[in-house]
């Protein structure tokens, strides 16, 4: 998707961003570029740095270091109110005074717009998400999910390019977030704007995402389409937070004229695309998707089954090894499952594992 | 309930009402309390106006007088313009301040608010008499500007408008600061982020979203002020002149002077109608159950439209001043006008009543500033009068009796407010607190009428019912804010783990609201010993308190020795605040 927009000249480009509240650094310098109507998300454990991020480039913090260009025009110094941004809270911070339409006219009648403009766009925005029938009510007598619908609107009502929003669905159950989850990304379609999404969920931010920037400790640890995350993970952290990852750490020996990874459980092929030797310790990734019981595979492993959880789609083994440690194995419908204390062995195809320092 | 024999009263050791109670019930010992010694006696009060003098029957001959000459309107329009002025001006001088605090860190600003809690429970004589020795014709302020040549004749800033509003501004800015406060901490502070990522200027942003926000407070605040205002009489009485003269002093005098019941009767009526018609108004506009912290109602329609419309004509001019102060000043300036103005508020607060203790240790024999020699003489003066040492004993013992009785009753009416779900609470809550609102001069003119009857003016007993019926209020409101973050699953717990109501309340309520409780108990201490309006009435001849005697002292002749006694008030009510509030914060 990126590639595809890379000649176009990028909407926002952040450089050397950083933050410092005295000795803990909040986000340490940080270099990003989002391509114009590209659906961007951050996601990193509390603490990494999310909030931060957006509230630099929107100037509701006063950046330590460093550049906020939007359309080439540095706005590091522009105050909050004349960037052109919108941000949707994660509680919403709807005008608790303020009507559902006076929240949604604000924007507008800050901006001077006539008020037959005001009332049209209003209006329209209400049709967006739904919400004509509620328009007179406060903020306050209205549902968790009719809210953040009402925040949605207040921000895409007058169109900004770069629409920032920090956990829009944290407060809401499983349910609603799914739905409102496609209610964005059909606004996102719809209105061609620039969006940064903050997100705990990884799930979500897989769904949803032309891009991953994936923080950990105040920094950028890898940015990149979900698949390129999901598959070509860089650091055992990003394997670890992104999806469930079978980790095997070990050491690097020659064996049969080949580097292999000789770990507690046995020594294992690399995969042919790993990276030239630099250090002598690294970990192997499996996705539990890759793993397969038998011992059809080069590489193969067994262990005991302690546990078996049946999810629908698909069954989930857990199998302990010698060691202690646990692997999970994903199995489609349809295949039959292993039966819990039995003793299972189980490979991959070298090409399917990443090798990350 | 009738038919319980003594069986249950063995195994739970109570009786059944209090084991299947409706926690109320622990509030029926204030109500009645409050029924008998705060509700009958204003009611009889007002309704003395009514009547003849004589017989008793039916009459409006007190009105008649009070309309027949313009001398008791007039009164009434000053009392009036002063309490609406001071209102004014502690709500346009202590928003700034209230803002400023609310946008600190917490821990901060728990610091920075014993500027203003200090002042606030400083004696209104201590501040007066402070006031008094700062603009008086020889007073400090005449001093430097003559000193230094500013001026060749002192300047007259004491019995006259405006040596009564520097007084009665500055006894009332602590109170409306600290009632906008709560209101605007609540405030989140992200609407005001928000508004400006949708584009609103921080101007914009501050009227229409944050005023707008913290307008309920603003209007709780300039209510409560414009109400203790009324029934003021220490502040006109020394700070202003004859033509300051306000409805409280008419009543003192009727009442002490003439004894004129009914006509006292007539004004003390007319005071309660104003505050009732302010409370009405503002009830009228903002709800009143905002005053305890309720949410504000929303009014609909075209006031709210024209409400709107002038905050944002407000916006735009103050974005205008902000501007042009900004190329003043700059942006450092303009950034740090507030604080300054913050800390010339807390300098206008805490400095007069600081001047008088170099006074107390003056080796002069006048109060002169600044003294020409330090010496212990007043303090001897003091600790050697019998007068003034049996005055400061009444005042500690009636005190501590008052803070036992108010804890308790406040202490309960809380308990069961908090456990209890009917719709009568807000009810409950708001008759609780009247004593607060209504004027204290009305309270203790009807209290006097009440013990006349009884048997208690001049006796301590009377003094610690009328100094309870103040001070419930403050105990309540303190509990009930402890109680409001308690957690009641731990009672809950507590009962499952096999503890019966009395032990619950014994081993675990108790122990864990226990700073609340000393709170409670020491700000009812306070409210009792620096007392002054009942104890006017109640405590005759030689039976004063200190406050009383302070005030007999102060109408004969200004002394070195009230500024040793200012000290030592000023010392203990300081002490026992910050007490009080480490206890408070603690639980
Ligand atoms: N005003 C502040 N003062 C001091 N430290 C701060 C402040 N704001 C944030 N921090 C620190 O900066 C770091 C990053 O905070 P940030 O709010 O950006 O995290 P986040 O990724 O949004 O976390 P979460 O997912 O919990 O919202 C944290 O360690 C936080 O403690
Ligand atoms: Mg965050």
């Amino acid at each position: 998707m990126t590639g595809m927009r890379g000649e176009s000249p990028p909407k926002l480009v952040v450089e050397g961003l950083c933050k410092r509240y005295g000795a803990t650094t909040a986000l340490e310098p940080t270099q990003l570029s989002v391509a114009e109507g590209e659906f961007l998300t951050l996601l990193g454990p509390s603490g990494s740095g999310k909030t931060t991020l957006l509230q630099l480039i929107c100037g509701l913090v006063e950046m330590s270091e460093g550049r906020v260009v939007i359309d080439g025009r540095d706005q590091s110094d522009t105050p909050v109110h004349q960037r052109d941004i919108g941000l949707v809270f994660q509680h919403y911070a709807l005008f608790p005074h303020l009507t559902v339409e006076e929240n949604i006219a604000f924007p507008l009648k800050m901006r001077g717009r006539p008020s037959a403009e005001v009332k049209q766009r209003v209006a329209d925005a209400l049709g967006m998400v739904h919400l004509g029938h509620l328009s007179g009510r406060f903020p306050r007598e209205l549902s968790g999910g009719q809210q953040q619908r009402v925040a949605l609107a207040r921000c895409f009502v007058y169109q900004p390019s770069v629409i920032l929003m920090d956990e829009p669905l944290g407060a809401l159950d499983k349910k609603l977030r799914e739905h409102m989850q496609i209610e964005i990304k059909r606004l996102h379609r719809e209105s061609g704007a620039t969006i940064i999404y903050v997100t705990h969920d990884q799930e979500e931010a897989l769904a949803m995402s032309d891009r991953i920037c994936l923080m950990n400790h105040a920094r950028i640890e890898q940015l990149g389409t979900p698949r390129d995350i999901y598959e070509r993970p860089r650091t055992a952290f990003a394997a670890d937070f992104i999806g469930i990852s079978n980790i095997l750490r070990g050491a690097f020996v020659e064996s049969q004229g080949r580097r292999m990874l000789k770990t507690a459980h046995g020594v294992f092929h690399l995969p042919a695309d790993a990276p030239a030797p630099g250090a002598e310790g690294a970990a192997l990734v499996v996705r539990p998707e890759c793993l397969h019981l038998g011992n059809g595979s080069d590489n193969s492993l067994s262990g005991r089954v302690s546990e078996v959880v049946y999810a629908g789609s698909e069954t989930r083994v857990i199998v302990t090894l010698g060691e202690g440690q646990a692997i999970t194995l994903r199995l489609p419908a349809g295949v039959p499952a292993p039966t819990l204390g039995e003793t299972a062995s189980f490979g991959w195809d070298s090409d399917r594992a990443v090798l990350v320092p | 309930m009738s038919a319980v024999p003594a069986a249950p009263a063995r195994s739970g050791g109570m009786p059944a009402w209090l084991r299947r109670p409706n926690a109320l019930w622990l509030a029926v010992p204030g109500l009645i309390f409050l029924a008998v010694f705060f509700a009958y006696p204003v009611g009889e009060l007002l309704s003395l106006g009514l009547r003849n003098p004589q017989g008793g029957a039916f009459s409006l001959a007190a009105f008649q007088r009070i309309a027949s000459t313009d001398v008791y309107l007039r009164v009434l329009g000053i009392t009036f313009k002063i309490a609406g002025n001071t209102a004014l001006w502690s709500l346009l001088l202590g928003y700034p301040l209230a803002y400023w605090l609310a946008r600190m860190p917490d821990l901060f600003r728990g610091r920075m608010l014993l500027f203003v809690m200090v002042p606030f429970w400083t004696s209104y004589l201590v501040k007066t008499f402070a006031w008094m020795i700062v603009l008086g014709r020889s007073g400090v302020i005449n001093n430097l500007l003559m000193g230094s040549g500013v001026s060749d004749q002192p300047l007259e800033l004491l019995h006259n408008e405006f040596g009564v509003m520097v007084g009665m501004v500055h006894a009332m800015v602590p109170l409306a600061v600290m009632t906008m406060l709560p209101v605007m901490i609540n405030i989140d502070g992200r609407l005001v982020q928000a508004a400006q990522t949708l584009g609103a200027s921080p101007s914009h942003a501050f009227w229409l979203v944050y005023f707008k926000l913290s307008l309920p407070g603003v209007a709780a605040a300039g209510l409560l002020v414009f109400i203790s205002s009324l029934g003021f009489f220490i502040v006109p009485a020394f700070l202003g002149g004859r033509r300051e003269t306000m409805l409280a002093q008419l009543i003192i005098t009727q009442v002490q002077e003439l004894l004129n019941w009914s006509f006292a009767g007539a004004l003390a009526a007319m005071m309660l109608a104003t505050a009732l018609i302010a409370c009405w108004i503002y009830d009228r506009l903002f709800g009143i159950s905002t005053i305890s912290g309720g949410e504000a109602q929303e009014g609909k329609g075209r006031i709210r439209d024209l409400g709107l419309a002038i905050l944002a004509l407000l916006a735009r001019a103050s974005g205008l001043v902000a501007d042009t102060s900004r190329k003043l000043i700059g942006k450092a300036g303009n950034r740090v006008l507030l604080p300054v103005f913050a800390w010339l508020m807390i300098a206008f607060l805490v400095l007069p009543t600081l001047l008088v203790i170099p006074l107390g240790f003056t080796s002069s024999q006048f109060l002169e500033f600044p003294p020409p020699g330090y010496s212990l003489q007043w303090f001897e003066t003091y600790f050697s009068s019998p007068l003034w040492i049996q005055a400061t004993i009444r005042s500690f013992l009636v005190a501590t009796a008052t803070a036992f009785a108010a804890t308790c009753i406040g202490g309960f009416a809380a308990l069961a407010l908090a456990h209890s779900r009917t719709r009568w609470g807000g009810l409950i809550f708001a008759f609780f607190l009247a004593p607060m609102i209504v004027p204290r001069i009305v309270i203790a003119v009807g209290l006097f009428y009440l013990f006349a009857k009884l048997g208690l003016v001049a006796t301590d007993l009377g003094l610690v019912i009328g100094h309870t019926v103040l001070a419930i209020p403050f105990a309540l409101v303190t509990v009930s804010a402890i109680l409001k973050t308690y957690d009641v699953r731990l009672d809950q717990a507590a009962a499952t783990l096999g503890a019966n109501r009395v032990r619950t309340l014994t081993s675990v309520t108790i122990p864990l609201v226990k700073g609340g409780l000393i709170a409670a108990f020491l700000f009812a201490f306070i409210t009792s010993f620096d007392e002054l309006t009942i104890a006017i009435f109640v405590s005759g001849g030689i039976k004063t308190t200190l406050p009383k005697q302070m005030w007999d002292d102060m109408i004969l002749q200004l002394n070195p020795t009230l500024a040793a006694v200012s000290v030592v008030v000023f010392v203990i009510v300081t002490v026992l605040l910050l007490l009080a509030e480490r206890f408070r914060r603690v639980s």
